[in-house]
């Protein structure tokens, strides 16, 4: 059984990389090579699980192998197998061959055919490594590709300004969620002194002892990962992302937005569950805002006026009542109501565009001018104040902008002596000092060095807000944001047991993907007279393979699977201390802003309506 | 008396012009073929496109690499190229002007007028207006107009968006806006357009300039507004809106906006701002590069209609039918072009006709259980009569995806569990095996075929001030008239068929286009049904015989639609058939039947789906699984490359291959030898197929503005209109799924009659004149003696012949629409 498992992440793999290499224009094989992988491993799923059902339905969990280790430091692929992983099996897989086969009729002829099928085999690799994970290093792997992949179909009419602008905002809480799960998995580290597998976060005996000395700590860790949770899942406070993120084609709105990525939430609670299991206090906390969000999201759907967003408001209200039974304990009541709500929800998004000519048509036959609802009923002040704030989303998404990103610009703005010229005297300076206080730490007391490494953060810190939030140059962001690596990598080596490889192996791919980015940047800056961060260029337009390089060089950058830095994040993570929180969170804050100023950075040179006018450009507003 | 003071800015004026400009945008269910720079149609095509580029930012014509793409591969002609040049700028700069044509670089970057006066909040103090305040205005405007997707209503009533507004801000805790000052403005109602724009712009000067910068940021809406206020029968749940407060709310959330980004006092824009700008509407200088484009646009216009105009010429004469076996009428419609073909190739004895698809038939209608009256005619008209439908016997189906309840809580949960299960097995069976369901919609529900239509008038009694039925004169009247205008008074077989035509479609907001452009957008059955009653009435045949129609006894009419998407006719009233024409009747059918199937082999080749060499009977089946399949963006094609239309006899026409790109109406000029027929013909073909023909070709060319862009990620807002994501701009105009086979070239409109009298006829329509005189459709006259050709041009008819008289001919139509997907050349063909 463990051998075949293995297929279940092959399969969608192979036709990803086969389907690379097709030609753009032949659309027959690029939707056949999408509908048929994702047509055998549906196949392949319902043997899997009929056996597995005939054979007692067995947990399975092994360690498939180590990608680096070093010391009690082991970053291992964990492979696990349940009931929950065969419920978003047959799920996810049938679902995934359905829309694909919609779609293959349905893109006909769009710009980006290819792009769209690569782009879902890609996102359904990384849910197959969602589900099938058995550790949180192995989640935390394809976690990555289905943020990417979601960016990527938000933003599949890139030469528009607000698909552009979407993806952008839902990349950034998809961000938030993935820091959850770093620390997490940070935290975890030191909890166990060792990387451990889901399983053996189950086995409530083990940690039994631990956890009533660190209940503080245990809670910590059930946050953090409630935090990724919610992000994916849309609950309270991120709510607002998702009817935001239908803007590709109405297929893909309806696989990810609609039924499978927005259940991914439900799916990491549901996993770890026997871990929180014992925490009431956290249950509570989930089901209280499991509740809230119920509410919240059902008040805003029942005022929507646009098709999709309703349907993504009404989803989100089930998965607010799936979070709370999960917390409630009613894993197959949850498991049922997820399939239940994927299913309706992909139907309901695919045949959206009928909704006209059906309510037209009743509407001819039966129309009732002015039907009263419930609320009708309810005194007139307060009838209309919720109304109100049901309309403006109960401001969720103004005041995640004035009170998280509006202060990091201000604070951005105040850098503007920083210019491409003097960043680097800046650099050299602070490194010089750093590497002088590295060599001779022996010269400063004990108590002063405890401080330093947080020091270091923070000017990494400084350095990646700077670059989020610089306005006119792409060279000065882009290398502070390389910046601040090497502020993030000086920081840890002031830790004890540290270890050169370690950083080696973090700063490899940052100083590759750096250069890389840098030589694209210089050859557009040859081609093109002005290129800026002031608005978005669409750049794309004109030069998609230059794009294509540095979006790899952006993936590179932010620490994707695609360079060692992606372990290497894991690693510089498990070298902070338990206790020094706040070095913890400045580099987990640098690693949400690093990411999103690279991804700015693309959006804002390569996407977006074409700064050339000489061919048809949507409007802004459209 | 009082002075008025002097202003430069005039309220009523501005709002005129915005009204006047902004997109002409019917809810959806309505869809209205239209001239997209309608307003620009006072003036001659090619300046008109250069003022519209240059003050909006459109692309008007295709792109100059495409042009010489064209010129390369022969698509434009270099005879007919150098023709043009040397009329307009003479031999001597034949040379000069080629160079600059086909080779001098133009960078074609266009800077639009449209933006530059509020651009100044971005550029100057870095507020980006537009991000602050089109979510919230869409999401307030989309809320108050809602047709029936919210399921709680705007709940403050409905006496005017303004008021409606300041109820909900008086009587809340919360508010739209952000800070006290605006609430107080709209509260206390000194928010009349001149006091906010005196707070926000300062300069009166700048004040229509601020405006149209402000309203074409958001032209969807804007236009929806502007059209609702103007046309408030459009949406079926009535809402009061007008421009002017879409306008108010619009400034008021910007004034808020900049109060909450000015932690200070703040001053007006032109205040601070110390620029000169140009008007909106001050002369443009003339282009080079928009000179470049017209002539290749001309070149390429002419060489196709010089390949069209060789056709005609050479087509020979056919000889009359003498043994008729029956008639049938069908729509000018571009989609019968073929299907006429083939039903005479089909059947050689047959006659059929074209004629706007209202058959001369206006009233509303009204179905069984409906509160609602449809109108059936075309757009300009405003008919006087009712027609009510009884007896009805079909039921609409009910889908729960679209209910309400799957999208409440409770109940919501109840259904994710027991029905989201069936939805898979939809899903499945939509996507292997696709079958009608809800989503589907047909022109075949219009009207129920067995139903009871009140056509004959019952005295006096009127509903809503529509008189119910016609009396005998008004059959008479547009019975004969109609039968004149198509040149039929004599020789009538014993059965004829009026064939009004519809669509099917499934999952598409768009369907109304589909249908019968002469019905206002509807199915043309009931008046198909209608016309034939009337002239099936005896009393009617009687009244027609005094002035000259002789209609046997034994003769008889049938109506039916033609679904032009699915290629199937539904006859009506075969009931009262007589037995000797029932049974041609049958044979009929057989022959209407493979003429259909022909006919969609014929469209299939536009069909990727769809291998075109198979046999039509096979490629029948599959179109009819196309229309109700959920994933097909292209049931049909619809007007698609309709780029002619045709006045005249069928003779003109029969021989030649048109490739679906005509409208074609019968017309005879020798029994209407002073034009008395032709006008009514001219003054309703003329704005319909123009209408239609220049949506496409503005859609296709700037199919980002003017068009509604793909129409797979559009969202649906209200019930009315569709846009991208949850917070765009409603999106005017045509997706790129139906016009992306178009070729963007004005109609030619082809008469056949002397010219001296079509001249008389167009000049007696001022805005049928207005078509021809400005070039929006470019028209020639066949003399119908010698079948010489004249050119109408500044006003006059100029003899005009060709320039290249090649032409191919083909024995076979059916390999020849085996052979490709591309746009054909015209054919003739020959009769075997």
């Amino acid at each position: 059984m463990e051998y075949i498992i293995h297929f279940f992440i092959l399969i969608p793999l192979v036709g990803f990389l086969f389907s690379l290499l097709l030609n753009k224009r032949n659309e027959k094989l690029i939707s056949g090579v999408s509908f048929v992988t994702i047509g055998v491993h549906f196949i392949f799923s319902l043997f899997f699980v009929s056996i597995w059902l005939i054979y007692g339905m067995k947990q399975i969990d092994f360690k498939e192998f180590s990608i680096f280790r070093s010391g009690n430091y082991d970053f291992y692929i964990d492979i696990h197998f349940d009931v929950i992983t065969m419920t978003f099996l047959i799920v996810g897989s049938l679902l995934t061959f359905l829309v694909s086969g919609f779609s293959r009729f349905y893109l006909h002829r769009e710009h980006g055919y290819k792009r769209f099928f690569t782009t879902l085999l890609f996102f359904f690799i990384g849910y197959n490594i969602i589900i099938f994970s058995g550790n949180l290093e192995t989640m935390f792997l394809g976690w990555e590709i289905l943020g990417i992949s979601s960016f990527l179909l938000i933003a599949f009419y890139r030469e528009r300004y607000l698909p552009v602008k979407n993806a952008v905002k839902v990349f950034s809480i998809y961000r938030i969620g993935d820091v959850g799960l770093i620390l997490a998995m940070w935290l975890s580290h030191h909890f166990w002194q060792a990387n451990i597998s889901f399983k053996q976060m189950a086995d409530y005996q083990s940690f039994n002892e631990h956890l009533s000395q660190h209940s503080l700590i245990g809670i910590i860790i059930s946050l953090l990962i409630y935090m990724s949770a919610a992000a994916k899942s849309a609950q309270l406070p991120f709510s607002s992302w998702l009817p935001r993120a239908m803007e590709g084609p109405t297929p893909s709105s309806a696989i990810f937005y609609g039924s499978l990525s927005v259940h991914i939430g439900a799916f990491v609670m549901m996993r770890t569950f026997p871990f929180w299991e014992h925490q009431t206090s956290f249950r509570i906390f989930v089901i209280i805002i499991g509740i809230l969000t119920s509410i919240f999201a059902i008040l805003t759907s029942r005022v929507q006026s646009s098709i999709k967003s309703q349907i993504a408001y009404s989803s989100m209200a089930q998965i607010g009542l799936i979070f709370i039974e999960i917390a409630l304990g009613f894993q197959e009541v949850a498991l049922i109501h997820i399939a239940g709500n994927a299913f309706l929800r992909t139907y309901q998004l695919l045949v959206s565009p009928s909704v006209i000519s059906y309510k037209i048509r009743e509407q001819f036959y039966n129309f009732v001018p002015h039907q009263k609802t419930i609320e009708d009923s309810w005194p007139k002040r307060f009838e209309y104040t919720i109304y109100m704030l049901s309309l403006k989303e109960w401001n969720i998404d103004s005041i995640m902008y004035t009170r998280f990103w509006n202060p990091l610009k201000r604070f951005g703005n105040k850098l503007n002596f920083l210019t491409f010229k003097n960043v680097f005297i800046f650099f050299f300076i602070f490194m010089g000092i750093g590497f002088s206080l590295l060599f001779n730490d022996t010269l400063i007391s004990k108590e002063l060095l405890v401080y330093i490494p947080t020091f270091f953060a923070f000017i990494g810190l400084v350095s990646v807000i700077k670059a989020f939030t610089e306005r006119n140059s792409v060279r000065l962001s882009w290398s502070l944001v390389i910046i601040n690596h090497f502020f993030v990598a000086l920081a840890i080596s002031f830790n004890a047991h540290f270890d050169y490889s370690h950083i080696l192996l973090y700063l490899s791919g940052v100083v590759v993907s750096g250069i890389v980015g840098f030589l694209c940047i210089q050859r557009l800056r040859g081609l093109e007279k002005w290129v800026s961060l002031d608005k978005f260029y669409g750049h794309s337009y004109e030069h998609p393979k230059i794009t294509t390089v540095f979006f790899m060089a952006c993936l590179g950058l932010s620490a994707f699977p695609i360079t060692p830095t992606f372990i290497g994040i894991d690693l510089i993570f498990s070298h902070i201390h338990e206790e020094q929180v706040l070095l913890a969170f400045f580099v987990a804050l640098s690693f949400i802003l690093n990411g999103l100023a690279v991804i700015r950075i693309y959006a804002r040179i390569f996407l977006g309506p074409h700064v050339k006018k000489y061919h048809s450009i949507a409007k802004r507003s459209f | 008396m009082e002075f008025y003071k002097e202003s430069t800015y005039n309220e009523i004026n501005v709002l005129k012009k915005l009204q006047k400009f902004l997109p002409f945008q019917a809810p959806l269910k309505d869809f209205v073929f239209q001239n997209i720079l309608l307003s620009f149609q006072d003036q001659e095509f090619h300046e008109a496109l250069r003022k519209a580029s240059s003050i909006f930012g459109y692309k008007n014509y295709l792109k100059l690499e495409e042009f010489r793409a064209f010129q390369k591969n022969g698509v434009i002609s270099n005879e007919v190229l150098e023709k043009i040049i040397v009329s307009k700028y003479g031999e001597e700069q034949l040379v000069f002007w080629l160079d600059k044509i086909l080779h001098k670089e133009y960078k074609g970057k266009i800077n639009s007028r449209i933006g530059v006066v509020r651009d100044h909040w971005k550029e100057h103090f870095k507020i980006d207006l537009d991000s602050l305040v089109h979510p919230i205005l869409f999401r307030i405007i989309c809320s108050y107009l809602d047709q029936g997707i919210s399921i709680w209503n705007f709940p403050a009533g409905n006496n005017g968006f303004l008021s409606s507004l300041r109820e909900l801000e008086k009587n809340s805790l919360t508010s739209f806006f952000k800070n006290d000052r605006a609430k107080k403005l709209l509260i206390e109602d000194k928010c009349s357009l001149s006091e906010l724009l005196e707070i926000l712009v300062g300069n009166e000067k700048n004040y229509e300039h601020y405006l149209f910068d402000q309203q074409f940021a958001h032209p969807g809406w804007s236009g929806m507004v502007a059209f609702i206020e103007m046309n408030p029968d459009s949406l079926l749940d009535k809402k009061k809106i007008t421009l002017s407060e879409l306008i108010q709310f619009e400034l008021l959330l910007e004034i808020d906006a900049l109060d909450s980004y000015f932690t200070d006092i703040w001053s007006p824009l032109c205040h601070k701002i110390k620029l000169e700008f140009e008007g909106v509407f001050d002369p443009v200088p003339e282009n080079e590069y928009f000179e470049v484009l017209s002539v290749l646009q001309e070149a390429y216009e002419w060489t196709y209609y010089d390949n069209v105009l060789s056709g005609l010429l050479k087509s020979s004469n056919i000889e009359k039918i003498t043994e008729k076996s029956f008639q049938v009428a069908f729509c000018i419609d571009d989609r019968e072009c073929s299907l006429r073909r083939y039903i005479e190739q089909v059947d050689s004895n047959s006659e059929t006709f074209g004629t706007p698809g209202h058959f001369n038939v206006e009233f509303y209608f009204q179905p069984e259980h409906s509160n609602f009256y449809t109108k059936v005619c075309p757009a300009p008209i405003t008919p006087k009569f009712l027609i009510k439908e009884y007896e009805k016997s079909t039921k609409v189906k009910k889908d729960f995806h679209f209910s309400n309840r799957a999208n409440g809580l409770v109940l919501g949960w109840i259904y994710t569990h027991t029905l989201g299960f069936w939805s898979v097995f939809k899903l499945f069976a939509s996507i292997f095996k696709p079958s009608k369901t809800a989503s589907f919609v047909t022109s075949s529900k219009h009207m129920d075929p067995t139903s009871i239509l009140t056509i004959d008038s019952v005295g006096e009694v009127s509903e809503s001030g529509l008189k119910i039925g016609f009396t005998l004169e008004e059959m008479v009247l547009r019975v004969s008239n109609l039968f004149q205008s198509i040149g039929l008074t004599e020789n009538f077989a014993s059965t004829m068929y009026f064939i009004g035509h519809g669509s099917s479609s499934a999952n598409n907001p768009f369907y109304a286009t589909m249908d019968c452009g002469a019905c206002s957008c509807r199915p043309g059955s009931v008046n198909a049904r209608v016309i034939s009653f009337m002239a099936n009435k005896p009393e009617v045949r009687a009244e027609l015989k005094k002035i000259g129609i002789h209609i046997p006894d034994s003769t008889q009419f049938i109506g039916g639609l033609h679904d032009t998407a699915r290629d199937q006719i539904l006859f009506y009233d075969e009931g009262i058939l007589s037995k000797e024409n029932l049974i041609k009747h049958n044979e009929n059918k057989l022959v209407f039947l493979h003429a259909l199937q022909l006919n969609s082999k014929e469209r299939s080749r536009r069909f990727m789906s769809i291998n075109t060499k198979d046999s039509a009977e096979r490629i029948h089946k599959k179109i009819l699984t196309r229309t109700v399949s959920l994933f097909e963006p292209r049931p049909e094609l619809d007007h698609a490359t309709a780029s002619l239309c045709i006045v005249g006899k069928r003779n003109l026409t029969k021989n030649i291959f048109l490739d679906r790109r005509a409208f074609l109406n019968s017309y005879d000029y020798s029994i209407d030898p002073d034009g008395k027929m032709l006008l009514p013909i001219l003054n309703a073909a003329t704005p319909v197929c123009g209408g239609i023909n220049l949506n496409y070709y503005f859609s296709k060319v700037d199919n980002q503005n003017l068009g509604a862009g793909t129409k797979l990620p559009h969202n649906v807002m209200g019930l009315f209109g569709v846009s991208n994501g949850i917070d765009g701009d409603l999106r005017p105009g045509l997706p790129i799924q139906m016009v992306e086979l178009h070729d963007p070239v004005r109609l030619l409109m082809i008469v056949e009659h002397f010219p001296d009298v079509v001249l008389k006829v167009i000049q007696e329509n001022i805005t049928t004149y207005e078509w021809y005189e400005n070039k929006w459709i470019n028209l020639i006259v066949v003399h119908p003696e010698n079948k010489t050709l004249f050119f109408f041009d500044k006003g006059r008819f100029s003899p005009y012949s060709p320039t290249d008289m090649r032409i191919n001919s083909i024995d076979n139509v059916n390999t020849l629409v085996e052979s490709t997907h591309l746009n054909l050349p015209v054919y003739l063909l020959n009769n075997n």
